[in-house]
């Protein structure tokens, strides 16, 4: 993919995180007063008894996965263009990238299982 | 991929971070840049962090590992830094697809930038920035509760 695709992407990847990160933290930084997606308002946004509640929910799972993989792209993909402003040697500048795409294939993978592990938990306790 | 054509970085790091003629705007560049490198240290540990619940572990709970005034502190700093690089970051986005930078004009002297006419969307932006942030530290003080 062309380096304008991909900064193209980088941009809307900007956008989509402005909206899902705006209402996780309208969520867990002000979810006393807002009261969005905080099911026991007795306790903290953040109480476990909130956050299974929030995994119990399988459209929070994909949303979860979702904003994971765009906010690793928009993340990692800028961290490259700074670096790649230092003027790198082109053979370090290609095995930079490939260890950035390692980097968030890993922890997208991580993320990903976390999200389906946590839902299928919640699924569970909230049963038992 | 496309070559991109290459020049020397004469100003290596320091190039990232002084303003130079260019003024508010590039710091303004800067802040975002470090306010992202900031944000994406905080977002890779994150992704950690809450892997653990998976497992039945709130490392963020009471009395746990994170349970404490400095990672309360990083939180907040995390907020700021999000205020600023999101809003900032929206104004960058309407600015690269061509809004609030005005019409091509011809170049007469004396010659108006692109840069001035978005300027009263800097300040809108940073206004919007700044209200968030007098609403984290509100939170963050436990005005909330």
């Amino acid at each position: 993919m062309g380096e304008t695709k991909l900064w193209t992407w980088h941009l809307i990847a900007g956008v989509v995180i402005l909206v899902l990160l705006g209402l996780h933290m309208l969520t867990m930084h002000i979810g006393e007063l807002t009261g969005l997606f905080v099911a026991n308002r007795a306790v903290a946004p953040t109480a476990p008894i909130n956050s299974m509640a929030r995994d119990s929910q399988i459209g929070f799972s994909i949303g979860y996965v979702f904003l994971l993989g765009v906010a690793l792209y928009h993340g990692l993909y800028g961290l490259r263009n700074i670096l790649l402003e230092l003027t790198l040697p082109e053979a370090a500048e290609k095995v930079l990238t490939a260890l950035l795409v390692v980097i968030g294939l890993g922890l997208f993978s991580l993320g990903t299982w976390a999200a389906i592990a946590s839902h299928a938990v919640a699924l569970t306790t909230g049963r038992g | 991929m496309a070559d991109l054509k290459r020049y020397d970085n004469r100003l290596g790091i320091w190039g990232w971070l002084g303003g130079g003629r260019w003024g508010i705007d590039r710091y303004a560049y800067a802040l975002h840049r470090l306010t992202g490198l900031g944000i994406l240290a905080y977002f890779l540990m994150h992704i950690v962090v809450t892997t653990f619940r998976a497992k039945g572990i709130y490392l963020w709970d009471k009395h746990q590992i994170l349970d404490q005034p400095i990672f309360r502190i990083g939180e907040l700093l995390v907020f700021l830094a999000f205020a600023f690089h999101a809003l900032n970051g929206l104004r960058l986005v309407l600015v690269e697809f061509g809004f609030a930078v005005g019409r091509p004009i011809e170049p007469i002297y004396p010659y108006k930038t692109s840069l001035n006419v978005q300027r009263p969307l800097f300040v809108v932006v940073m206004i919007v920035a700044a209200v968030l942030v007098c609403g984290g530290g509100w939170e963050f003080l436990g005005l909330s509760h």
